[in-house]
């Protein structure tokens, strides 16, 4: 039962995008095409989903060893080491999908929402969580993280169709280009506040 | 380039909220109020300063295949130092920021001015570099920051001069994005006629 409410509070009510602000970079730069959008979802869904579940147990160790302050420097170089290992994989499966993602994926290092998704649940005090301390368990992070992935995936799915309609409309010289973008996702953003309270 | 536009080119030209859009997570979450978006840009100038200095000494001894681990190691130990100043000196705002601190690891402005300016100047110039954008990007999370405030509860810099609630949305997510984008295009149409 927890597990839904996870589920259902991270896609929907505490939104990545569009209530928390974590991976705002990617959300206006590859939002321009719904392909793009797509192939950047799937790639920070492997990615946030895969590096939460090793930055959890890497934090288990420092925990044990009390150095937990090194958290944020050991998380940022997990991080970038798996970053280029899903390149690699990548470039050798789908020589398209890494074509079109172009600089994006190296980003995805710097994508706030990686590191950020790591450091929400090593920390102490979850609403999530299931045991007395607030600390979530294994199972219930790797559900947050997927979780969380699959809700960026879903406004960045959304966003970008919204843009692919915007280009083909007149917009003011100044308006052009990322503020018009702005103003739609607070549009957007107003749609999803509509869930707050849902959980 | 003079080393007075050093420092002022961060302010207009290329300044880092409007003009060239880097940055956006921290500039969107933390700016609901004029406080807390000038404390989150002085923390980041902190460490922009910091690691510019640092980067732009050690750059030439840096293989070039594995610059960007080094300087994003770099840019975490002077999150790591900022951190604990600020635990130890201001809970407060270290509380309310929260998760933004440790994210300015993956600030992109700190890592674009090391990947842009700081391997390629010199300590000074790096220096002044990071003084600039670093208050460029203070001034506009401030500005951004007192709109909101203002619009969304009725107060400056925590000084309240209308009675009752404010526009509620101001403060939350919509209105972050709505002024952010209304700012861009006011930033735009005054830079542009100044060109003119």
């Amino acid at each position: 039962m927890e597990y839904i409410l996870i589920i259902i509070s991270a896609i929907f009510v505490n939104n990545i995008l569009l209530s928390q602000f974590l991976g705002i970079c990617p959300f206006l730069g590859v939002s321009n095409k719904l392909s793009t959008a797509t192939g950047m979802s799937m790639a920070v869904c492997f990615v946030i989903t895969l590096a939460t579940v090793v930055t959890y147990l890497l934090n288990s160790l420092l925990a044990k060893f009390g150095l937990e302050f090194l958290q944020t420097i050991s998380f940022i170089l997990v991080i970038a080491a798996l970053v280029q290992m899903v390149e690699i994989v990548l470039k050798k499966i789908s020589p398209a999908l890494y074509a079109s993602l172009g600089i994006f994926l190296p980003l995805i290092t710097t994508n706030c929402a990686v590191l950020g998704v790591a450091l929400t649940v090593v920390q102490k005090s979850s609403p999530f969580a299931a045991a007395a301390d607030g600390m979530m368990n294994l199972g219930e992070a790797t559900v947050y993280a997927f979780a969380t992935s699959l809700g960026f995936g879903l406004a960045m799915v959304l966003f970008a169709g919204l843009r692919e309609q915007l280009a083909l409309n007149d917009v003011p010289k100044e308006f052009k280009g990322v503020p018009i973008a702005l103003v739609t996702a607070s549009i957007l953003a107003m749609a999803f506040m509509g869930f707050s309270g849902l959980v | 380039m003079g080393k007075l536009q050093l420092i002022t080119k961060g302010l207009i030209k290329e300044n880092p909220t409007f003009v060239l859009l880097l940055g956006m997570c921290p500039t969107l979450a933390t700016t609901t109020s004029a406080i807390n978006g000038m404390s989150m840009g002085l923390a980041t100038t902190f460490v922009l300063i910091l690691s510019n200095i640092v980067i732009s000494a050690i750059a030439a001894y840096i293989p070039d295949k594995v610059r960007i681990p080094s300087y994003i190691v770099v840019i975490a130990t002077f999150v790591t130092l900022l951190q604990f100043v600020m635990q130890a000196y201001v809970p407060d705002i270290y509380e309310t920021l929260g998760l933004f601190i440790p994210l300015i690891v993956v600030n992109c402005i700190v890592l674009g001015r090391a990947e842009a300016f700081a391997n390629k100047n010199s300590v000074g110039d790096s220096a002044l570099d990071g003084i600039g954008i670093g208050l460029g990007f203070t001034l506009s999370l401030t500005v951004l920051g007192l709109v909101r405030e203002i619009l969304g509860s009725g107060s400056a810099f925590g000084w309240k001069f209308i009675e009752g609630d404010g526009i509620l949305a101001f403060v939350l997510a919509p209105g972050a994005f709505l002024a952010l984008g209304y700012l861009i295009v006011i930033f735009r149409k005054l830079t542009t006629k100044k060109a003119e």
